[in-house]
């Protein structure tokens, strides 16, 4: 594993992270883990009781987790969302735009390119679950 | 045009640093070849068989003379003298050093250009007609949505890893000169029995191993949903579109396996949520984009005659120029297919004078087209014989435009490291052989069209006359195709029967052609006469 990277202020969760099945076969569970293929909407009727959400990303190819994240946030998830697996330093940017606030890569991040990558955009075109203004926001504000 | 404001040039420039960031860190080592792949795909660098090429994006094929010169000036500097204008109406260059692409797209970015996103899985460079904002048939310029496309796109932090490329293409007129229904997104824009105006919006086309044309997913969007809508098509595709076959990953897969009905439900329920985030812009975005597409300054009561006196204009002008929809004005098209040339390639003296001819006599304006060729898309009638000079003392003027020698050619063996078989030879042989421009013309409207493998690029699936180059067993091998048309009359091209070395398949061509001939009546394109016969009778000519 590489190094953890949290956005967040809250202490972290240490409840270990139940599958999709085991989290929708039992109601008490805290923490749940989707791997790429599983539909992030099941979790939308009991996202009051989650603080962490774990999504796979068992190759950084693999995109599925970028809808996932914002599907939770759109739903009004506001715990942990944590991406996990294959997670690059030039994927980070587009991951936090979709509401990751977590990172479990598999290999270290190199902290000086990833805080480049995050600062380097001053502006952004679209709306998406990080809350930053588009240009056209911008533009017609 | 549009122009940059803070905003876009800000964006651009952060993106060249983010790429000069990137090339250094895999210079040092720092990240793998593996994990660069991506990077430098969604910046259109690809590693061919010789060199990288560098893709730049020309969007909706829309340029002035300043653009069009620092293409002139990246082929000098950074390739070879020439660029490849490509069937996405963008422009690609052959033989780039890594280490120089960071200063190319510094470069670029002075002038407001970029190479985001022109290749990798994500949404690419929206294509257009070429003559928007001059053709008489369009109901609107399809351009400043094209520019919302684009923004919208660039940088999409959820639709940058999709199963597979994206292509979106757009028009505003019933004749489809971008073969939308050819794209993984199309969009026609026109006007409904209300007299709203609205996208119909077709999802699922493509070429490569598997074409299919498109399906009408939803028959009226209003424009003020233009962006949640591609927002939610884009959405199900990214979540539900095959990532286990490279080969099925394309979303024509996902809308045939679902059904175009039944993707069309997923998108409206996904648009049903989405519809409620606000992303789509303002009405006052697209107006200020609009605004600054307006039609140029046109001089009015000026001379609609043109002095046919010359005979070789003459070809020329009834072969290359269109009709504008402004009286006194034309639409010129320059034919990069000039006999023994590379269908597409310009030199940079050539670009350069292009730009030139842009700036004095049209407006400041250039297009590319999907054919491979460029327009000076708003002139004055007054100025086409000087224009058509100046393009004849640069071997511009071929007068080939839709005939049969006006070819449309991906790269082949001799760049791509992809391709089965050559294509480039291929077009130049079947130039030469109908080199007579009173034959070319006397067979009328032939869309030819040449792949070097399944991938398509060269469009064999939508040509009136397709060729398809093959391996077999070791030799270059080539397979014709008839029947297929890019246009909104779309259709996909049927295989005639077995393969034929280049030779034999520039003389089954000429059988091919010389079949029509016989067969045709009073006005029928090639197309037509296919359509009409079907395919044995040229079969029998072919192998009988």
């Amino acid at each position: 594993m590489g190094n953890a990277l949290r956005f967040r202020d809250d202490a972290a969760h240490e409840e270990p992270a139940v599958t999709l099945d085991a989290f929708l076969g039992q109601t008490n569970a805290t923490a749940v883990r989707l791997e790429s293929d599983e539909d992030a909407r099941k979790l939308i009727p009991q996202l009051g009781q989650l603080a962490l959400i774990e999504i796979a990303f068992p190759k950084f190819r693999d995109g599925r987790g970028y809808s996932a994240a914002r599907i939770l946030r759109e739903a009004g998830y506001t715990g942990e969302l944590r991406a996990a697996g294959d997670v690059l330093v030039d994927q980070i940017p587009y991951m936090r735009r979709c509401g990751f606030d977590s990172f479990a890569p598999e290999a270290d991040i190199d902290t000086a390119a990833l805080e480049r990558a995050l600062s380097r955009y001053e502006h952004v075109y679209q709306k998406a679950a990080d809350g930053r203004s588009p240009v056209w926001a911008l533009r017609h504000g | 045009m549009y122009k940059y404001d803070e905003y876009d040039q800000s964006i651009v420039d952060a993106r060249v640093e983010e790429f000069r960031d990137q090339v250094e860190r895999r210079l040092a080592g720092e990240i793998s070849e593996d994990q660069f792949k991506p990077l430098r795909l969604m910046n259109g660098l690809y590693l061919q068989l010789h060199a990288y090429m560098l893709r730049v994006a020309i969007p909706y094929g829309t340029m002035d003379s300043r653009q069009m010169r620092m293409l002139a000036h990246i082929a000098r500097k950074y390739d070879r003298d020439y660029g490849h204008f490509t069937t996405r109406q963008n422009i690609q260059y052959n033989w780039i050093k890594l280490e120089d692409a960071p200063d190319i797209l510094a470069d670029l970015a002075s002038v407001e250009m970029h190479a985001i996103q022109t290749s990798g899985n994500c949404i690419r460079n929206t294509t257009s007609d070429q003559f928007a904002g001059a053709a008489a048939d369009e109901v609107t310029d399809p351009r400043p949505w094209a520019e919302l496309l684009r923004q919208w796109s660039t940088f999409h932090p959820e639709f940058s890893y999709l199963p597979r490329k994206f292509k979106i293409a757009i028009v505003a007129a019933e004749e489809d000169r971008a073969a939308i229904k050819l794209h993984d997104i199309g969009l026609q824009l026109y006007h409904n029995d209300a007299g709203e105006l609205g996208f119909r919006v077709f999802v699922g086309g493509g070429m490569g191993r598997t074409p299919m044309v498109a399906p009408v997913i939803r028959e009226f969007l209003p424009t003020q949903d233009f962006l949640s809508y591609l927002e939610a098509c884009l959405r199900v595709y990214n979540r539900y579109g095959r990532r286990d076959n490279i080969y099925k990953a394309r979303i024509k897969i996902l809308v045939h396996e679902l059904g175009a009905a039944e993707y069309a439900r997923q998108v409206e329920e996904e648009w049903a949520h989405v519809k409620t985030l606000g992303l789509d812009p303002p009405p006052g975005e697209f107006e200020r984009i609009a605004a600054q597409f307006a039609p140029p300054p046109f001089e009015t009561g000026i001379a609609d005659t043109v002095d046919r006196s010359d005979p070789d204009f003459a070809v020329w002008l009834d072969q290359n120029v269109k009709a504008h929809k402004q009286p006194g004005y034309a639409i010129v098209n320059i034919s990069l297919k000039p006999v023994g040339g590379i269908p597409g390639d310009a030199s940079s003296a050539q670009i350069d004078l292009m730009a030139d001819l842009a700036e004095t006599y049209g407006f400041d304006e250039l297009r590319v087209t999907h054919a491979q060729n460029i327009v000076l898309p708003h002139v004055k009638k007054a100025d086409l014989y000087t224009i058509w000079q100046k393009l004849v003392a640069a071997d511009l003027a071929s007068a080939n435009l839709d005939l049969i020698s006006d070819i449309i050619a991906c790269p082949g063996l001799d760049y791509c490291s992809l391709a089965n078989a050559r294509s480039i030879p291929v077009a130049q042989k079947i130039a030469k052989r109908f080199e007579g421009l009173d034959r070319q013309r006397d067979l009328g409207e032939l869309k030819l069209k040449i792949s070097g493998c399944i991938n398509a690029c060269g469009h064999h699936h939508a040509g009136h006359i397709g060729i398809l180059g093959v391996d077999r067993k070791g030799t270059e091998n080539y397979q014709l195709l008839l029947g297929g048309s890019g246009a909104e009359d779309a259709s996909l091209g049927r295989i005639t029967g077995p393969g034929f070395d280049e030779d034999g398949v520039v003389d089954a061509i000429e059988r091919t052609v010389e079949t029509y001939r016989t067969l045709r009546t009073e006005g029928e394109r090639f197309l037509d006469t296919y359509r009409r016969v079907g395919m044995d009778p040229f079969k029998e000519a072919i192998y009988g």
